[in-house]
């Protein structure tokens, strides 16, 4: 039987919390012994993905934002939910440097960076809704 | 003016904190603008050395200064970048634009 562990948190989309929401995978993630450098990838995909939910979906209106982290042998699922706005054309908005926010200076490459740190990004959303991502990392691919 | 701000001539040193992400950005961005406002800025030199994380929000504060001081022909450097914040702006392509860990032109190691 695969060893399986799983966390689950709910808080308020807030930017404050988006540290708190990328410190709690981190230290969650710490079981996988994981290196430093995939500690900082994790932290990274975690931030864009929230900070997407805070702005994006909430965009200043109140909500919680549901963070879920799965473990599974050697390999970290990360799926972080909001019930926000929800995005109209998923492929477009992952594309890089895309931003609906360019007077707040959104750099556009918050999709660009989880998909960069993570080994696969699935993006769900619905209109109305909200959205949902699902990121998948293994951990120690690198070490023997 | 906040302490994390130094104005020397032309150069305005800011000291970034330990989080670069969406919480503190638009408070680096007013100061900054505010300072370029009152002051002659040519230089921006970002202190990332108590910083040990950014996201795309904090990319997205260096590329916003980095067009204004362009706008009156200056430059932008960072210095002290640890490896994980150089992997950042590497990958945003950002390094292309600024100077990284530079220092009177000699290059300085990455901690």
């Amino acid at each position: 039987m695969k060893s399986t562990n799983k966390m689950k948190i709910e808080f308020d989309s807030n930017t404050n919390n988006i540290g708190f929401a990328r410190v709690s995978v981190a230290a969650f993630l710490t079981q996988l012994n994981p290196t430093l450098e995939e500690v900082a990838d994790v932290k990274t995909a975690v931030s864009e993905a929230v900070t997407n939910a805070v702005i994006h979906g909430y965009d200043k209106l109140a909500g919680y934002i549901e963070l879920t982290s799965v473990l599974e042998e050697d390999t970290i699922t990360i799926t972080i939910v909001d019930k926000g706005k929800g995005i109209e054309d998923v492929n477009k908005a992952m594309e890089p440097l895309f931003t609906t926010k360019s007077e707040n200076e959104h750099s556009g490459m918050g999709f660009m960076f989880m998909q960069a740190f993570m080994d696969e990004v699935d993006v769900k959303s619905l209109v109305g809704e909200g959205t949902t991502v699902i990121m998948k990392k293994r951990i120690g691919c690198e070490r023997i | 003016m906040d302490q994390n701000f130094i104005v020397k001539g032309t150069c305005m040193f800011v000291k970034l904190p330990e989080d670069l992400d969406c919480k503190n950005a638009a408070k680096i961005r007013n100061e900054s603008d505010k300072i370029m406002e009152n002051e002659n800025i040519k230089n921006i030199i970002f202190d990332f050395k108590n910083t040990n994380f950014m996201d795309s929000t904090g990319i997205g504060v260096i590329m916003g200064r980095y067009k204004n001081i362009k706008l009156v022909g200056g430059n932008v450097s960072a210095v002290n970048v640890n490896s994980t914040i150089e992997k950042m702006l590497t990958l945003s392509g950002i390094h292309k634009l600024i100077s990284i860990n530079e220092v009177s032109g000699l290059k300085m190691p990455v901690k």
